[in-house]
Protein backbone atom coordinates (compact mmCIF):
# COMPACT_ATOMS: atom_id res chain seq x y z
CA UNK A 1 0.00 0.00 0.00
CA UNK A 2 2.70 2.44 1.04
CA UNK A 3 4.75 1.76 -2.07
CA UNK A 4 1.71 2.41 -4.24
CA UNK A 5 1.11 5.74 -2.54
CA UNK A 6 4.78 6.69 -2.81
CA UNK A 7 4.72 5.83 -6.53
CA UNK A 8 1.86 8.18 -7.36
CA UNK A 9 2.95 10.88 -9.79
CA UNK A 10 0.29 13.31 -10.87
CA UNK A 11 2.57 15.07 -13.36
CA UNK A 12 1.40 12.41 -15.78
CA UNK A 13 -1.65 14.59 -16.54
CA UNK A 14 0.61 17.17 -18.18
CA UNK A 15 2.12 14.61 -20.57
CA UNK A 16 1.07 14.85 -24.23
CA UNK A 17 -1.43 12.17 -25.32
CA UNK A 18 -0.17 9.28 -27.46
CA UNK A 19 -1.31 10.07 -30.99
CA UNK A 20 -1.37 13.81 -30.41
CA UNK A 21 -3.89 16.39 -29.30
CA UNK A 22 -3.31 17.99 -25.90
CA UNK A 23 -2.32 16.50 -22.56
CA UNK A 24 -4.04 13.81 -20.52
CA UNK A 25 -5.96 16.27 -18.39
CA UNK A 26 -7.77 17.67 -21.42
CA UNK A 27 -8.11 14.10 -22.74
CA UNK A 28 -10.10 13.15 -19.64
CA UNK A 29 -12.07 16.40 -19.67
CA UNK A 30 -13.19 15.72 -23.24
CA UNK A 31 -14.30 12.29 -22.04
CA UNK A 32 -16.29 14.05 -19.34
CA UNK A 33 -17.80 16.17 -22.13
CA UNK A 34 -19.02 13.00 -23.89
CA UNK A 35 -20.37 11.65 -20.61
CA UNK A 36 -22.30 14.83 -19.88
CA UNK A 37 -23.67 15.32 -23.40
CA UNK A 38 -24.80 11.70 -23.43
CA UNK A 39 -26.43 12.15 -20.03
CA UNK A 40 -28.21 15.36 -21.02
CA UNK A 41 -29.55 14.18 -24.40
CA UNK A 42 -30.78 10.92 -22.87
CA UNK A 43 -32.32 12.81 -19.98
CA UNK A 44 -34.39 14.94 -22.38
CA UNK A 45 -35.60 11.78 -24.11
CA UNK A 46 -36.24 10.05 -20.78
CA UNK A 47 -38.13 13.02 -19.40
CA UNK A 48 -40.46 13.32 -22.42
CA UNK A 49 -41.10 9.58 -22.84
CA UNK A 50 -41.27 9.03 -19.08
CA UNK A 51 -43.85 11.78 -18.66
CA UNK A 52 -46.02 10.34 -21.44
CA UNK A 53 -45.85 6.81 -20.01
CA UNK A 54 -46.42 8.09 -16.49
CA UNK A 55 -49.53 9.98 -17.61
CA UNK A 56 -50.79 6.95 -19.55
CA UNK A 57 -50.63 4.88 -16.37
CA UNK A 58 -52.89 7.28 -14.49
CA UNK A 59 -55.57 7.53 -17.21
CA UNK A 60 -58.92 5.79 -16.92
CA UNK A 61 -59.75 2.79 -19.04
CA UNK A 62 -58.02 -0.51 -19.54
CA UNK A 63 -55.80 -0.33 -22.59
CA UNK A 64 -53.58 2.73 -22.08
CA UNK A 65 -52.62 2.09 -18.43
CA UNK A 66 -51.79 -1.51 -19.32
CA UNK A 67 -49.62 -0.37 -22.24
CA UNK A 68 -47.76 1.92 -19.86
CA UNK A 69 -47.30 -0.90 -17.36
CA UNK A 70 -46.04 -3.22 -20.11
CA UNK A 71 -43.46 -0.63 -21.13
CA UNK A 72 -42.18 -0.33 -17.58
CA UNK A 73 -41.98 -4.11 -17.10
CA UNK A 74 -40.00 -4.61 -20.29
CA UNK A 75 -37.50 -1.84 -19.72
CA UNK A 76 -37.00 -2.60 -16.04
CA UNK A 77 -36.51 -6.33 -16.34
CA UNK A 78 -33.78 -6.47 -18.95
CA UNK A 79 -30.24 -5.53 -17.85
CA UNK A 80 -29.00 -2.19 -19.14
CA UNK A 81 -26.02 -3.81 -20.83
CA UNK A 82 -28.28 -6.18 -22.77
CA UNK A 83 -30.55 -3.30 -23.78
CA UNK A 84 -27.54 -1.35 -25.01
CA UNK A 85 -26.37 -4.29 -27.11
CA UNK A 86 -29.88 -4.65 -28.53
CA UNK A 87 -29.87 -0.99 -29.60
CA UNK A 88 -26.33 -1.16 -30.97
CA UNK A 89 -25.95 -4.64 -32.46
CA UNK A 90 -29.47 -5.95 -33.01
CA UNK A 91 -31.81 -3.14 -34.11
CA UNK A 92 -29.67 -1.78 -36.98
CA UNK A 93 -29.64 -5.32 -38.39
CA UNK A 94 -33.33 -6.11 -38.15
CA UNK A 95 -35.06 -2.74 -38.62
CA UNK A 96 -34.79 -2.00 -42.37
CA UNK A 97 -34.92 1.82 -42.70
CA UNK A 98 -33.33 2.70 -39.38
CA UNK A 99 -30.61 0.16 -40.09
CA UNK A 100 -29.55 1.64 -43.43
CA UNK A 101 -29.57 5.17 -42.07
CA UNK A 102 -27.65 4.05 -39.01
CA UNK A 103 -24.99 2.02 -40.79
CA UNK A 104 -24.45 4.18 -43.87
CA UNK A 105 -24.98 7.73 -42.70
CA UNK A 106 -23.43 7.81 -39.26
CA UNK A 107 -19.76 7.78 -38.31
CA UNK A 108 -18.83 5.05 -35.79
CA UNK A 109 -18.63 7.62 -33.03
CA UNK A 110 -22.17 8.81 -33.71
CA UNK A 111 -23.48 5.27 -34.10
CA UNK A 112 -22.29 4.65 -30.56
CA UNK A 113 -23.66 7.95 -29.33
CA UNK A 114 -27.09 7.48 -30.94
CA UNK A 115 -27.44 3.90 -29.66
CA UNK A 116 -26.37 4.91 -26.17
CA UNK A 117 -28.74 7.90 -26.14
CA UNK A 118 -31.73 5.82 -27.24
CA UNK A 119 -30.85 3.03 -24.82
CA UNK A 120 -30.31 5.23 -21.77
CA UNK A 121 -33.25 7.46 -22.68
CA UNK A 122 -35.81 4.68 -22.96
CA UNK A 123 -34.33 2.80 -19.99
CA UNK A 124 -34.46 5.87 -17.74
CA UNK A 125 -37.93 6.76 -19.08
CA UNK A 126 -39.32 3.64 -17.38
CA UNK A 127 -38.00 4.88 -14.06
CA UNK A 128 -39.07 8.49 -14.65
CA UNK A 129 -42.57 7.30 -15.53
CA UNK A 130 -42.89 5.60 -12.14
CA UNK A 131 -41.99 8.88 -10.43
CA UNK A 132 -44.36 10.91 -12.61
CA UNK A 133 -47.13 8.44 -11.90
CA UNK A 134 -46.63 8.54 -8.14
CA UNK A 135 -46.41 12.34 -8.30
CA UNK A 136 -49.77 12.56 -10.09
CA UNK A 137 -51.35 9.96 -7.80
CA UNK A 138 -50.23 11.91 -4.73
CA UNK A 139 -52.42 14.84 -5.86
CA UNK A 140 -55.66 12.95 -5.40
CA UNK A 141 -58.68 12.74 -7.66
CA UNK A 142 -60.10 16.06 -6.45
CA UNK A 143 -57.74 18.15 -8.57
CA UNK A 144 -58.69 16.19 -11.66
CA UNK A 145 -62.39 16.64 -10.96
CA UNK A 146 -61.93 20.33 -10.23
CA UNK A 147 -60.20 20.80 -13.57
CA UNK A 148 -63.01 19.07 -15.45
CA UNK A 149 -65.61 21.11 -13.55
CA UNK A 150 -63.86 24.27 -14.76
CA UNK A 151 -64.38 23.10 -18.33
CA UNK A 152 -60.85 21.86 -19.09
CA UNK A 153 -60.48 18.74 -21.18
CA UNK A 154 -58.28 15.86 -20.00
CA UNK A 155 -55.17 17.08 -21.83
CA UNK A 156 -55.54 20.54 -20.32
CA UNK A 157 -56.11 19.15 -16.85
CA UNK A 158 -52.83 17.27 -17.13
CA UNK A 159 -50.68 19.97 -18.70
CA UNK A 160 -52.10 22.93 -16.78
CA UNK A 161 -52.99 21.50 -13.38
CA UNK A 162 -51.63 18.06 -12.54
CA UNK A 163 -48.18 17.91 -14.16
CA UNK A 164 -46.87 21.32 -13.02
CA UNK A 165 -47.55 20.36 -9.42
CA UNK A 166 -46.49 16.73 -9.80
CA UNK A 167 -43.10 17.70 -11.26
CA UNK A 168 -42.38 19.97 -8.34
CA UNK A 169 -43.19 17.24 -5.85
CA UNK A 170 -40.91 14.69 -7.50
CA UNK A 171 -37.84 16.89 -8.07
CA UNK A 172 -35.82 15.05 -5.37
CA UNK A 173 -36.49 11.61 -6.86
CA UNK A 174 -35.95 12.90 -10.39
CA UNK A 175 -32.58 14.21 -9.25
CA UNK A 176 -31.54 10.80 -8.04
CA UNK A 177 -32.70 9.30 -11.35
CA UNK A 178 -30.56 11.84 -13.19
CA UNK A 179 -27.57 10.96 -11.00
CA UNK A 180 -28.18 7.29 -11.79
CA UNK A 181 -28.31 8.18 -15.47
CA UNK A 182 -24.92 9.92 -15.31
CA UNK A 183 -23.45 6.84 -13.68
CA UNK A 184 -25.13 4.55 -16.21
CA UNK A 185 -23.46 6.38 -19.11
CA UNK A 186 -20.29 4.48 -18.17
CA UNK A 187 -21.96 1.37 -19.60
CA UNK A 188 -21.62 3.00 -23.05
CA UNK A 189 -17.89 2.29 -22.85
CA UNK A 190 -18.74 -1.36 -23.62
CA UNK A 191 -19.76 -0.46 -27.19
CA UNK A 192 -16.62 1.61 -27.63
CA UNK A 193 -17.82 5.12 -26.85
CA UNK A 194 -14.75 6.83 -25.39
CA UNK A 195 -16.49 8.62 -22.54
CA UNK A 196 -14.93 9.30 -19.17
CA UNK A 197 -14.59 5.75 -17.81
CA UNK A 198 -13.19 4.42 -21.09
CA UNK A 199 -10.72 7.31 -21.36
CA UNK A 200 -9.56 6.64 -17.82
CA UNK A 201 -8.89 3.04 -18.78
CA UNK A 202 -7.15 4.07 -22.02
CA UNK A 203 -5.01 6.61 -20.26
CA UNK A 204 -3.97 3.97 -17.73
CA UNK A 205 -2.94 1.66 -20.53
CA UNK A 206 -1.08 4.30 -22.58
CA UNK A 207 0.87 5.68 -19.64
CA UNK A 208 1.00 2.64 -17.31
CA UNK A 209 -0.32 5.05 -14.70
CA UNK A 210 -3.58 3.29 -13.83
CA UNK A 211 -3.82 4.55 -10.25
CA UNK A 212 -3.47 8.21 -11.19
CA UNK A 213 -5.95 8.03 -14.06
CA UNK A 214 -8.53 6.04 -12.09
CA UNK A 215 -8.27 8.39 -9.14
CA UNK A 216 -8.83 11.34 -11.47
CA UNK A 217 -11.84 9.71 -13.16
CA UNK A 218 -13.40 8.75 -9.84
CA UNK A 219 -12.94 12.30 -8.53
CA UNK A 220 -14.47 13.76 -11.72
CA UNK A 221 -17.58 11.57 -11.31
CA UNK A 222 -17.84 12.59 -7.66
CA UNK A 223 -17.55 16.29 -8.54
CA UNK A 224 -20.27 16.03 -11.19
CA UNK A 225 -22.46 14.24 -8.65
CA UNK A 226 -21.93 17.01 -6.13
CA UNK A 227 -22.65 19.79 -8.63
CA UNK A 228 -25.87 18.16 -9.82
CA UNK A 229 -26.97 17.72 -6.22
CA UNK A 230 -26.32 21.39 -5.43
CA UNK A 231 -28.16 22.59 -8.54
CA UNK A 232 -31.14 20.40 -7.82
CA UNK A 233 -31.30 21.59 -4.23
CA UNK A 234 -31.56 25.15 -5.55
CA UNK A 235 -34.25 24.26 -8.08
CA UNK A 236 -36.09 22.41 -5.34
CA UNK A 237 -36.14 25.33 -2.92
CA UNK A 238 -37.02 27.79 -5.70
CA UNK A 239 -40.03 25.78 -6.88
CA UNK A 240 -41.20 24.53 -3.49
CA UNK A 241 -44.98 24.64 -3.07
CA UNK A 242 -46.77 25.83 0.05
CA UNK A 243 -48.83 23.13 1.73
CA UNK A 244 -46.77 20.15 0.58
CA UNK A 245 -44.12 18.10 2.38
CA UNK A 246 -41.13 20.38 2.98
CA UNK A 247 -43.01 23.31 1.49
CA UNK A 248 -43.22 26.88 2.68
CA UNK A 249 -45.74 27.49 5.41
CA UNK B 1 -36.02 -8.44 -44.23
CA UNK B 2 -33.62 -9.99 -41.78
CA UNK B 3 -33.82 -13.78 -41.57
CA UNK B 4 -33.24 -15.10 -38.09
CA UNK B 5 -31.06 -18.11 -37.47
CA UNK B 6 -31.70 -19.62 -34.04
CA UNK B 7 -29.77 -22.82 -34.77
CA UNK B 8 -26.77 -22.08 -32.56
CA UNK B 9 -28.80 -21.76 -29.37
CA UNK B 10 -29.72 -25.44 -28.64
CA UNK B 11 -26.10 -26.57 -28.83
CA UNK B 12 -25.01 -23.72 -26.57
CA UNK B 13 -27.50 -24.49 -23.79
CA UNK B 14 -24.95 -26.31 -21.53
CA UNK B 15 -22.55 -23.35 -21.73
CA UNK B 16 -25.34 -20.84 -21.21
CA UNK B 17 -26.40 -22.85 -18.16
CA UNK B 18 -22.85 -22.71 -16.80
CA UNK B 19 -22.90 -18.97 -17.37
CA UNK B 20 -26.22 -18.69 -15.54
CA UNK B 21 -24.72 -20.59 -12.59
CA UNK B 22 -21.88 -18.08 -12.46
CA UNK B 23 -24.34 -15.17 -12.65
CA UNK B 24 -26.30 -16.68 -9.75
CA UNK B 25 -23.09 -17.33 -7.80
CA UNK B 26 -22.07 -13.69 -8.02
CA UNK B 27 -25.59 -12.53 -7.21
CA UNK B 28 -26.02 -14.74 -4.14
CA UNK B 29 -22.57 -14.00 -2.71
CA UNK B 30 -22.98 -10.26 -3.28
CA UNK B 31 -26.47 -10.25 -1.73
CA UNK B 32 -25.32 -12.09 1.40
CA UNK B 33 -22.03 -10.23 1.84
CA UNK B 34 -23.62 -6.94 0.84
CA UNK B 35 -26.39 -7.35 3.41
CA UNK B 36 -23.95 -8.24 6.20
CA UNK B 37 -21.62 -5.33 5.44
CA UNK B 38 -24.61 -3.10 4.75
CA UNK B 39 -26.13 -3.86 8.16
CA UNK B 40 -22.84 -3.05 9.88
CA UNK B 41 -22.59 0.19 7.89
CA UNK B 42 -26.19 1.15 8.69
CA UNK B 43 -25.73 0.53 12.41
CA UNK B 44 -22.45 2.50 12.37
CA UNK B 45 -24.09 5.32 10.50
CA UNK B 46 -26.85 5.62 13.09
CA UNK B 47 -24.47 5.29 16.05
CA UNK B 48 -23.76 8.24 18.32
CA UNK B 49 -20.03 7.81 17.79
CA UNK B 50 -19.14 10.62 15.38
CA UNK B 51 -16.07 8.90 13.92
CA UNK B 52 -18.01 5.70 13.14
CA UNK B 53 -20.99 7.47 11.59
CA UNK B 54 -18.78 9.74 9.46
CA UNK B 55 -16.76 6.77 8.27
CA UNK B 56 -19.87 4.81 7.31
CA UNK B 57 -21.46 7.83 5.66
CA UNK B 58 -18.39 8.52 3.53
CA UNK B 59 -18.15 4.87 2.50
CA UNK B 60 -21.76 4.94 1.31
CA UNK B 61 -21.40 8.30 -0.46
CA UNK B 62 -18.18 7.24 -2.20
CA UNK B 63 -19.56 4.02 -3.62
CA UNK B 64 -22.87 5.57 -4.59
CA UNK B 65 -21.29 8.43 -6.51
CA UNK B 66 -19.15 6.21 -8.75
CA UNK B 67 -20.50 4.11 -11.65
CA UNK B 68 -20.53 0.35 -11.11
CA UNK B 69 -18.47 -0.07 -14.29
CA UNK B 70 -15.78 2.10 -12.72
CA UNK B 71 -15.82 0.08 -9.49
CA UNK B 72 -15.51 -3.14 -11.48
CA UNK B 73 -12.57 -1.71 -13.43
CA UNK B 74 -10.91 -0.64 -10.18
CA UNK B 75 -11.16 -4.18 -8.92
CA UNK B 76 -10.30 -5.77 -12.24
CA UNK B 77 -7.21 -3.71 -13.04
CA UNK B 78 -5.97 -2.28 -9.79
CA UNK B 79 -6.66 -4.73 -6.98
CA UNK B 80 -4.84 -7.66 -8.64
CA UNK B 81 -1.91 -5.28 -9.10
CA UNK B 82 -2.11 -4.32 -5.45
CA UNK B 83 -2.31 -7.97 -4.37
CA UNK B 84 0.70 -8.72 -6.57
CA UNK B 85 2.69 -5.96 -4.91
CA UNK B 86 1.77 -7.19 -1.44
CA UNK B 87 1.77 -10.98 -1.87
CA UNK B 88 4.18 -11.17 -4.77
CA UNK B 89 2.38 -13.91 -6.73
CA UNK B 90 1.92 -12.58 -10.26
CA UNK B 91 0.22 -15.56 -11.96
CA UNK B 92 -2.93 -15.73 -9.83
CA UNK B 93 -6.20 -15.37 -11.78
CA UNK B 94 -8.38 -13.65 -9.26
CA UNK B 95 -10.95 -12.16 -11.63
CA UNK B 96 -13.84 -14.13 -10.17
CA UNK B 97 -12.72 -13.29 -6.65
CA UNK B 98 -12.38 -9.61 -7.64
CA UNK B 99 -15.90 -9.72 -9.04
CA UNK B 100 -17.25 -11.18 -5.79
CA UNK B 101 -15.48 -8.56 -3.72
CA UNK B 102 -16.35 -5.66 -6.03
CA UNK B 103 -20.06 -6.49 -6.14
CA UNK B 104 -20.22 -7.17 -2.40
CA UNK B 105 -18.59 -3.88 -1.45
CA UNK B 106 -20.62 -1.94 -4.03
CA UNK B 107 -23.95 -3.49 -3.07
CA UNK B 108 -23.16 -2.98 0.63
CA UNK B 109 -23.47 0.77 0.10
CA UNK B 110 -26.94 0.33 -1.44
CA UNK B 111 -28.09 -2.16 1.19
CA UNK B 112 -26.80 0.16 3.91
CA UNK B 113 -29.23 2.87 2.81
CA UNK B 114 -32.20 0.47 2.65
CA UNK B 115 -31.39 -1.00 6.06
CA UNK B 116 -30.84 2.42 7.62
CA UNK B 117 -34.29 3.50 6.45
CA UNK B 118 -35.69 0.24 7.82
CA UNK B 119 -34.11 0.76 11.23
CA UNK B 120 -35.37 4.33 11.34
CA UNK B 121 -38.90 3.15 10.57
CA UNK B 122 -39.02 1.20 13.85
CA UNK B 123 -40.50 3.48 16.48
CA UNK B 124 -38.27 4.99 19.18
CA UNK B 125 -40.46 3.50 21.91
CA UNK B 126 -39.10 0.05 21.01
CA UNK B 127 -35.57 1.18 21.85
CA UNK B 128 -36.69 2.62 25.17
CA UNK B 129 -38.64 -0.56 25.93
CA UNK B 130 -35.58 -2.69 25.24
CA UNK B 131 -33.39 -0.52 27.43
CA UNK B 132 -36.05 -0.52 30.17
CA UNK B 133 -35.98 -4.31 30.16
CA UNK B 134 -32.31 -4.07 31.07
CA UNK B 135 -30.86 -4.93 27.64
CA UNK B 136 -27.70 -3.24 26.46
CA UNK B 137 -28.05 -1.02 23.38
CA UNK B 138 -26.32 -3.74 21.33
CA UNK B 139 -28.86 -6.34 22.47
CA UNK B 140 -31.73 -3.99 21.80
CA UNK B 141 -30.49 -3.48 18.24
CA UNK B 142 -29.88 -7.18 17.64
CA UNK B 143 -32.94 -8.70 19.33
CA UNK B 144 -35.61 -6.03 18.98
CA UNK B 145 -34.90 -3.43 16.31
CA UNK B 146 -33.22 -5.40 13.52
CA UNK B 147 -35.75 -8.29 13.37
CA UNK B 148 -38.62 -5.82 12.97
CA UNK B 149 -36.68 -3.67 10.53
CA UNK B 150 -35.74 -6.65 8.36
CA UNK B 151 -39.30 -7.89 8.18
CA UNK B 152 -40.40 -4.54 6.80
CA UNK B 153 -37.48 -4.32 4.41
CA UNK B 154 -37.83 -7.75 2.80
CA UNK B 155 -39.54 -6.51 -0.38
CA UNK B 156 -36.97 -3.72 -0.88
CA UNK B 157 -34.06 -6.05 -0.19
CA UNK B 158 -35.40 -8.54 -2.72
CA UNK B 159 -35.98 -5.83 -5.33
CA UNK B 160 -32.38 -4.75 -4.84
CA UNK B 161 -31.34 -8.40 -5.36
CA UNK B 162 -33.19 -8.43 -8.70
CA UNK B 163 -31.39 -5.24 -9.74
CA UNK B 164 -28.11 -6.84 -8.70
CA UNK B 165 -28.94 -9.96 -10.71
CA UNK B 166 -29.26 -7.72 -13.77
CA UNK B 167 -26.16 -5.73 -12.93
CA UNK B 168 -23.96 -8.82 -12.77
CA UNK B 169 -24.04 -8.75 -16.58
CA UNK B 170 -21.53 -5.90 -16.25
CA UNK B 171 -18.78 -8.39 -15.35
CA UNK B 172 -18.47 -8.22 -19.14
CA UNK B 173 -15.98 -5.38 -18.56
CA UNK B 174 -13.82 -7.80 -16.54
CA UNK B 175 -13.86 -10.34 -19.34
CA UNK B 176 -15.69 -12.86 -17.16
CA UNK B 177 -18.17 -15.20 -18.84
CA UNK B 178 -21.42 -14.95 -16.92
CA UNK B 179 -24.74 -15.81 -18.61
CA UNK B 180 -24.66 -12.78 -20.88
CA UNK B 181 -20.93 -13.15 -21.52
CA UNK B 182 -21.44 -16.73 -22.73
CA UNK B 183 -24.37 -15.66 -24.92
CA UNK B 184 -22.31 -12.85 -26.44
CA UNK B 185 -19.28 -15.07 -27.07
CA UNK B 186 -21.43 -17.80 -28.65
CA UNK B 187 -23.12 -15.30 -30.93
CA UNK B 188 -19.81 -13.77 -31.91
CA UNK B 189 -18.30 -17.19 -32.70
CA UNK B 190 -21.24 -18.42 -34.80
CA UNK B 191 -22.12 -15.13 -36.45
CA UNK B 192 -25.51 -15.16 -34.72
CA UNK B 193 -24.97 -12.23 -32.37
CA UNK B 194 -28.44 -10.80 -33.09
CA UNK B 195 -30.24 -13.98 -32.06
CA UNK B 196 -28.10 -14.64 -28.99
CA UNK B 197 -28.48 -11.10 -27.63
CA UNK B 198 -32.26 -11.26 -28.13
CA UNK B 199 -32.37 -14.69 -26.49
CA UNK B 200 -30.37 -13.45 -23.49
CA UNK B 201 -32.62 -10.41 -23.16
CA UNK B 202 -35.69 -12.64 -23.25
CA UNK B 203 -34.32 -14.96 -20.55
CA UNK B 204 -33.53 -11.99 -18.28
CA UNK B 205 -36.97 -10.52 -18.94
CA UNK B 206 -38.77 -13.76 -17.97
CA UNK B 207 -36.69 -14.38 -14.83
CA UNK B 208 -36.85 -10.80 -13.58
CA UNK B 209 -40.53 -10.41 -14.41
CA UNK B 210 -41.47 -13.56 -12.49
CA UNK B 211 -39.24 -12.58 -9.58
CA UNK B 212 -40.56 -9.03 -9.36
CA UNK B 213 -44.16 -10.25 -9.57
CA UNK B 214 -43.48 -12.60 -6.65
CA UNK B 215 -41.94 -9.73 -4.68
CA UNK B 216 -44.99 -7.56 -5.39
CA UNK B 217 -47.34 -10.27 -4.12
CA UNK B 218 -45.20 -10.70 -1.03
CA UNK B 219 -45.34 -6.97 -0.45
CA UNK B 220 -49.12 -7.02 -0.59
CA UNK B 221 -49.19 -9.89 1.89
CA UNK B 222 -46.91 -8.07 4.33
CA UNK B 223 -48.61 -4.70 4.08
Amino acid sequence: MATVLADLDFRVFMQPVVGGGGNYLTYLLFGLGWTLSLAITSWILAFVVGSVIGVLRTLRGNVLPRLGALYVEIFRNIPLLVQLFIWYFVLPEIVPLFGTWFKERLSPEFQQFVSATLCLGFFTAARVSEQVRSGIMSLGRGQYGAGLALGFNTAQVYTLILLPVAYRIIIPTLTSEFLNLIKNTAVASTIGLVELAQRGKNMGEYTSRLYESFIAVTILYAIVNLIVMLISRNIESATRLPGFVGGKK
Amino acid sequence: MYSFDWSSIPGAIPYLWEGMIRTLQITVIAVIAGMIIGTILAVCRLSKNLALSTLAASYVTCFRSVPLVMVLLWFYLLVPDLVKKIVGNPSLDIRLLSAFVAFSLFEASYYAEIIRAGIQSVSKGQVSAGLALGMTSGETMRLIILPQAFRRMIPLLLTQAIILFQDTSLVYVMGLADFFGVAYNTGNRDGTLVELILFAGFVYLVICFVASTLVRNLQKKIA
